[in-house]
């Protein structure tokens, strides 16, 4: 093979360079989905509010992190909130990113629980209510455990969107594999290879867990309709 | 006569600025069954919710058992009643709807037994055996692993009843349970509940349209029509000595 721009060389010296950023760009986005997981009940729990000025607040707030870019949430975090007088706090590289990403993707996981508890039928609580169960049994035994399910696979979704947004954590100099390539590239002058490499791991790992999730989300259709219809009966 | 298990006292009701009950008075006794009849949109299903407290009252009282359901006393005054005074109370009424309401995620045995453990804190093995009696009892004793959406609407209803039952209620409400089965299907439900009404010692108020079952087996009929008590007594009274016009035209709809 004989490209003008394209190295093998390059290629294989630029390999391990990136892939020591890969633990980083898996770690962030894990640590950026549990925060969202954990900060979407905050939302889920502030919306259930029943008084409208704290709900209009709890709305306005949610709007406004998810119309604005993550990008510069992260930058406000990482350059803004240290300059700020009183607050103002430095942070790990790191950890400004699992915040500022898992907040932002927290107000889309929070609208997930939220229409999964919507999607538990009105009848249930009533019937919970006849057979006087607790406010939080009812939670725990009658409506969150229909509500869960439903939404796994929507987690999962927003689980890969979050993979390919870790990258932006590369501008606030979090060591992800971008952030890797693009070290690599000034340092040797040299940006198509790593950069490849980095475009083909994304691939290598999101279209796997793609698959998975269709698998995960086929297992539970199958849990709550098929598998329920020919479980074995016997007393 | 023993003391009612259950008062309406001048109980009125409004959905914003529609009333809908105008004032019910009806005591039922310990082991009285009573029927409640009347036109859609008459306010029966309200009655029972308001009862079963899925409705706030808007005022009157509900007494159950010598306590007020909707008002409890608080530093001398009485006071709107709060969760805590409301499940002190509930725990002697239990109901069966139309739409059956099992959970989805249990098995039918589960759907029984869920209730007496994590409610009445009430041991398991005996919840057990008594839900399995009861399963058995409506004619389910060979599907108690099957879940809710593996049976057929009589069969749902009738898990409804022994879910129910199994409570051990004082009083029993039945909100047109029959209404959303297949023709077909309605027989089957209506003999458990003839079991109950002639076997068991609760009180029972059932909203129905099936007349004849009705007036078979209820001690009382109550007429309700517009939010009011139009008529009220012994089926025989209601039903053939009753003057109320609107009362009978509405039974000449149930009459081919
Ligand atoms: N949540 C609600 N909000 C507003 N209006 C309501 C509500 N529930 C009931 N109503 C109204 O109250 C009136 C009585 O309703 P209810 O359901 O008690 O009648 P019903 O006698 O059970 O009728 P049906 O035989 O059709 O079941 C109706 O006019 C109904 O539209
Ligand atoms: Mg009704």
């Amino acid at each position: 093979m004989d490209f003008t721009y394209w190295s093998w060389d390059t290629f294989l010296e630029a390999l391990p360079f990136v892939l020591q950023g890969l633990g980083i760009t898996i770690g962030l986005t894990f640590s950026c989905f549990v925060f969202a997981l954990v900060f979407g009940f905050v939302w889920t729990f502030l919306q259930r509010i029943q008084n409208k000025y704290i709900k209009a607040v709890v709305t306005f707030i949610m709007e406004f992190i998810r119309s604005t870019p993550p990008l510069v949430q992260l930058f406000f975090i990482y350059y803004a909130l240290p300059v700020l007088p009183v607050i103002g706090v430095t942070l790990h590289p790191f950890v400004c990113a699992v915040i500022g990403l898992g907040v932002h993707f927290s107000t889309y996981i929070g609208e997930i629980y939220r229409s999964g508890i919507e999607s538990v039928d009105k009848g249930q609580w009533e019937a919970a209510t006849a057979l006087n169960y607790s406010t939080k049994d009812k939670w725990l035994r009658i409506i969150l455990p229909q509500a869960f399910p439903p939404t796994i696979p929507m987690l999962g979704n927003y689980f890969i969107i979050m993979f390919k947004e870790v990258p932006l954590a590369s501008t606030i100099s979090v060591g992800g594999i971008l952030f890797m390539a693009r070290t690599f590239g000034s340092e040797h002058w040299a940006y198509l290879e790593p950069i490849t490499i980095v475009g083909i791991l994304f691939l290598l790992l999101s279209y796997p867990s793609a698959l998975l999730i269709k698998k995960l989300e086929k297992k539970i259709n199958h849990r709550f309709n098929t598998s329920v219809m020919t479980k074995n009966t016997n007393a | 006569m023993s003391e009612p298990i259950v008062q309406f006292k001048n109980v009125h009701k409004s959905f914003g600025d529609v009333e809908v009950l105008k004032g019910i008075d009806l005591d039922i006794s310990p082991s009285e069954k009573v029927a409640i009849i009347g036109p859609s949109g008459s306010g029966k299903t309200t009655i029972i919710r308001m009862l079963m407290t899925l409705e706030k009252i808007t005022s009157g009282d509900i007494i159950v058992d010598g306590q007020n359901l909707w008002k409890m006393e608080k530093n001398g005054s009485m006071v709107e009643a709060n969760q805590k005074h409301l499940r002190s109370i509930r725990g002697d009424i239990g109901m069966v709807f139309q739409h059956f309401n099992l959970f989805p995620h249990m098995t039918i045995l589960e759907n029984c037994m869920t209730a007496p453990i994590h409610v009445k804190k009430e041991e398991k093995t005996e919840v057990r055996k008594r839900s399995i009696q009861m399963l058995e009892r409506v004619g389910l004793g060979d599907k108690l692993d099957n879940y809710p959406n593996q049976l057929s609407g009589g069969q749902k209803q009738r898990v409804a009843m022994a879910r129910a039952l199994v409570m051990r209620p004082k009083v029993m409400l039945f909100d047109e349970v029959t209404s959303a089965l297949d023709p077909e299907l309605v027989g089957e439900v209506l003999e458990v509940i003839r079991d109950i009404a002639k076997n068991d010692d609760m009180a029972m108020i059932l909203v129905t349209h099936e007349m004849d079952f009705a007036l078979d087996i209820a001690d009382k009929v109550v007429f309700l029509d517009e939010g009011v008590i139009a008529e009220s007594g012994s089926a025989s009274q209601v039903i053939e000595h009753s003057q109320n016009e609107r009362l009978q035209s509405f039974l000449s709809r149930f009459r081919n």
